[in-house]
């Protein structure tokens, strides 16, 4: 990091725009081909990259579900066997929480918080690019383990010891493990590089109260990224340990506890739903004010509610055990704390209303799921309060009841604000609209047929029935119900179909969008659709919390950047000042052959312990090559 | 509960069952105080979903007379309506925290058990041993749990392998039964019936096929039952069951089968001394007839893949003889 000293750098200063634009292009682009397209570290390339990943996952998660919805339309049925159904609904959790719901989550926060900041790439882009590699050789592995009839199957919980060395053989429970460690690590790099960006990338003048709300939830739950991940690594690894060297942290035989790994599973099991959900109040609080026609209401109650969440997330773990059999204080406790959490849920709701109720709501795609989120959202929310209760969550906890109970707060709270994202940010990211038409019909769909399905599982699991049975009995009440769950689940399959369908024809030729289609105020639509690789021709200068404010005239800018390599302006952490010019990273092949080298000592890993001795050799030679500099004069001083 | 699905929710409690396993169906003193808890909160979540989803349609519906831009006056009434609406959160969570804490208290009542049994929970079936008095009158049986109605019964819940859960909706709460740990589960019936449990914590293979009966009788019925398990298995005396036990010592079932009054002292399989008067056999899979132990005996793995018992071969002969002599094992 250095200060300008030079004045005969070639700076954008004094440029014209065309001119301007055509040294960044040169400088930001990637090469052609399939090596440029390989070693790009532009944040939009592998955004989209891990946003089209994730949502094959969905798409695979989903026909799992459908397989599951099949095997239990009727009793005692035997279209899937018991074994093939424990790894399906192993499959169906893990794929959807690790590959799906916090990959996407995180890879809408690597498109868009380096647009909505004003910045040109992301902070240590090639982590970024790392990161992506690893994240799809996870997936893959995973997936292959299916495919080979050998996925893990023992719940995406993994309870010991049930997935411990004596009763899950093979290399099942070894995969799940090394799956969490491949996807962990991937999203822990996210967090740190989206952390960095909003502190230190901003756009002059975007002090901590003009930060856009989503770059507020990506901040909050890259921190709850960066403080739930370690848990869940410990826990994996000590599994992996248990299982391979005969370690006996679990085993309570020789002193070893199985309730240690609900605690260390939880403490990361619960504040995960939180860093999908965050992200989803983000993207509500942006897509919102677009279509009511004003500003959001309570920006700073929303914020609030927001960090407030995250902290008091790490403080109720205890409630997915509350029939473990722990001491009554302690549960008490953990009851109220689970309960206290819906305050900042309910304000960030009452605001959302308080804003649609002052505002002129146009009711467009968009707007249409994130009306369906809030009646959605808050039936999970208030069955989130009845399983905080103790005594409430002993006669419904590992029911159906739960089972409806977090597709809710997951499909409700987090997948219909994403497909809103989508429908919202499609033109940003193609320069092309997605259609009305096709809108609505999935909207229809995809919300009648979520509440045909989800809800009466509710009862299901009031009436009695347990989760992750692979069959029921005839003689229960529960044919008729689940019959109707599994055919409405057809209709929610169906309402996806019709979202992809229309993802995929308005890629190809959808209408164009022309660069600001909802008349939004945060900076990712103060430069063209789709950006270019440098994002900003000139970094913007924000004087409001609405960045583009209609009243405006141009947008201020400021100028001073080298166009002969990849600079960055680095700002200070609460008012934006600028600081320094830094360079980026160009782009770069180490990344992927760094991911590789990691992939193979993970997977060699499950079969040996030397496989971390040897296998650190070649990740060691990789990151060499990485870091290797080749910097300019400036960058040595 | 959501107002459209209540004709469902009508629908299924009307049609009823005699062997419930059904939170909405509770005979236990536990369960009655658990449900009654569960209908008020429902009721308070359904009223407040309502005025959610109201607010939300009144918000949304086009009005005239209304400016788009924020003036101060609307800001301020926005204010006080969030800030209103949140103390009332604050206030509802506060009341169902304090009715979750009391229903707690009166689950824990204490005072002394009248019958404890210990509960061994495995790989997938439930293990019931009675040594309340007398030692030398130790007796187990499996999948089937006998109490007397109105006492109090407490249950030692342990596990032999990985983790399952005791759950029967109808009489109390679930508790976790943990390798290393023991829990203590106390449950009252306050009606005569049979009330369906199951495995509710995943368990493997077969945790679908895991449940378990509780049969609730009144003190003269279980003071009978009683005995009879006290006592030893009945000597067969029809040809064909004799042969049968002939079987049964001969091939390996003895190895893990348990027969009182017999040699049979096998400990990882379920204790078969009184196996024909149980109502189901394989935790809850089967009714126990002549006809299902054939057809477990002969092939287990199809009929519950998975589960411990290997399929031992048998002649046709030898086959009917041993399902004979379960059958008279009463």
């Amino acid at each position: 990091m250095k200060k300008d000293q030079a004045s005969a750098v070639p700076a954008d200063t004094g440029l014209a725009d065309a001119e301007v634009e055509r040294q960044l292009t040169t400088i930001w682009g990637s090469r052609p081909g399939f090596w440029g397209a390989v070693a790009s570290v532009d944040h939009k390339v592998i955004a989209r990259r891990y946003i089209v990943t994730a949502f094959i996952f969905l798409i695979l998660g989903g026909l799992l579900a459908l397989a599951m919805r099949l095997q239990l339309a009727q009793p005692e049925a035997r279209f899937i066997s018991p074994d093939r159904y424990n790894q399906i609904f192993t499959m169906h959790g893990s794929n959807m929480m690790f590959l799906f719901a916090v990959p996407v989550m995180e890879a809408i926060g690597v498109y868009f918080v380096p647009l909505m900041v004003g910045t040109r790439n992301i902070a240590f882009p090639r982590l970024n690019a790392f990161s992506y590699w690893v994240f799809l050789f996870g997936g893959v592995l995973l997936w292959l383990s299916f495919a080979l009839d050998t996925a893990p199957d023992v719940g995406w919980f993994a309870y010991v010891p049930l997935s411990g060395p004596e009763y899950s053989a093979g290399k099942r429970a070894d995969i799940w493990a090394q799956m969490i460690t491949f996807t962990e690590l991937s999203a822990l790099a996210v967090a740190v590089e989206i952390v960095v960006t909003v502190f230190k990338q901003r756009a002059p003048g975007m002090s901590l109260d003009r930060i856009p709300v989503l770059v507020w939830a990506m901040l909050v739950m890259s921190f709850l990224v960066i403080m739930a991940m370690p848990a869940i690594m410990f826990a994996s690894s000590t599994l992996i340990l248990d299982r391979l060297v005969g370690t006996q942290f679990y085993n309570p035989a020789e002193g070893g506890d199985a309730l240690l790994w609900q605690h260390l599973f939880w403490f990361f099991g619960h504040p995960e739903v939180y860093i999908i959900f965050l992200p989803a109040v983000g993207m509500v609080s942006t897509i919102l004010p677009a279509f009511v026609g004003r500003p959001l209401f309570g920006y700073l109650p929303l914020v609030m509610a927001m960090i407030a969440t995250g902290v008091l997330s790490f403080g109720l773990w205890v409630h997915h055990m509350f029939t473990v059999g722990l001491p009554r204080l302690g549960e008490s406790f953990f009851t109220a704390s689970s309960m206290a959490i819906s305050i900042p849920a309910g304000i960030q709701i009452f605001c959302w209303l308080a804003t649609m109720w002052a505002g002129r709501p146009v009711f467009r795609t968009p707007l249409l799921f994130v009306i369906g989120f809030i009646a959605t959202f808050v039936i999970g929310g208030l069955t989130g309060v009845m399983v905080a209760s103790v005594p409430f969550d002993t006669q419904v906890h590992d029911t159906y009841f739960v089972v409806a109970h977090f597709h809710y707060v997951l499909i409700g709270g987090a997948v219909f604000p994403l497909i809103a994202a989508i429908y919202y940010w499609f033109p940003k990211m193609t320069g092309r609209m997605m259609s009305e038409r096709l809108g609505r019909w999935a909207f229809w769909l995809i919300f009648i047929g979520f509440h045909l399905t989800f809800f009466p599982m509710h009862l299901l699991g009031l009436l009695g029935m347990p989760r992750r049975v692979y069959t029921y009995q005839p003689e229960l009440p529960w044919a008729g119900l689940n019959l109707f769950i599994s055919l409405s689940a057809v209709l929610l399959a169906l309402g996806f179909l019709v979202f992809f369908v229309d993802v995929v024809r308005s890629w190809r030729n959808g209408l164009p969008a022309g660069p600001n289609p909802w008349k939004a105020t945060t900076l990712e639509w103060a430069t063209s659709s789709p950006p270019p690789s440098y994002n900003f021709r000139r970094i913007p200068v924000v004087d409001a919390r609405e960045a583009l404010s209609p009243n405006d005239g141009e947008l201020a800018v400021a100028s001073g950047l080298r166009t002969d390599r990849r600079e960055l302006l680095v700002t200070s952490v609460v008012e934006a000042l600028p600081e320094a010019r830094e360079s980026s990273p160009r782009d770069s092949v180490w990344p992927l052959w760094a991911a590789i080298a990691t992939a193979v000592m993970l997977i060699w890993s499950m079969f040996s312990p030397w496989a971390v001795v040897w296998g650190s050799i070649p990740i060691a030679v990789t990151l060499i090559g990485w870091f290797w500099p080749k910097g300019s004069p400036e960058d040595e001083s | 509960m959501k107002l459209r699905c209540l004709p469902l929710a009508l629908l299924i409690m009307l049609s009823g069952c005699s062997t419930a396993q059904s939170v909405l169906h509770a005979h236990g003193e536990a369960a009655i105080a658990l449900k009654n808890l569960i209908i008020f909160i429902a009721w308070v979540a359904a009223i407040i979903w309502l005025a959610v989803v109201g607010f939300l349609t009144f918000a949304l519906v086009p009005r005239r007379n209304h400016s788009a831009g924020p003036d101060n006056r609307s800001e301020r009434t926005m204010t006080i309506a969030v800030a209103t609406a949140t103390a009332a959160t604050a206030l509802i969570i506060g009341i169902l925290t304090v009715a979750s804490f009391y229903t707690t208290r009166a689950l824990n009542s204490g005072g002394n058990a009248d019958v404890t049994v210990v509960v061994r929970a495995q790989q997938w079936w439930w293990q019931f041993i009675y040594a309340d008095h007398d030692q030398t009158q130790i007796f187990q049986t499996a999948n089937e749990l006998h109490i007397p109605v109105g006492k109090t019964i407490r249950l030692r819940l342990q596990a032999v392998d990985v983790i399952h859960s005791f759950w029967v909706p109808s009489l109390a709460g679930k508790l976790d039964l943990i390798p290393g740990r023991e829990n203590t589960l106390t449950l009252r019936a306050e009606r005569p019936g049979i009330y369906r449990g199951q495995c509710a914590e995943f368990c493997g293979l077969q945790h679908g096929h895991m449940a378990f009966a509780v049969i609730a009788e009144d003190d003269a019925d279980y003071q009978r039952w009683l005995a009879r398990q006290r006592l030893d298995a009945a000597t067969p005396t029809e040809a064909e069951a004799i042969a049968g036990q002939g079987v049964f010592l001969a091939k390996q079932c003895a190895a893990c089968h348990a027969i009182r009054g017999t040699s049979a002292s096998g400990s990882t399989g379920p204790d078969l001394t009184h196996v024909a008067g149980r109502r189901t056999i394989a935790a809850g899979l089967l009714e126990t007839t002549r006809g299902s132990f054939a057809a477990w005996i002969a092939d287990p793995q199809t009929l519950k893949p998975g589960n411990n018992m290997p399929m031992v071969p048998l002649t046709t002969d030898e086959l009917r003889q041993l399902s004979a002599y379960m059958e008279s094992l009463r």
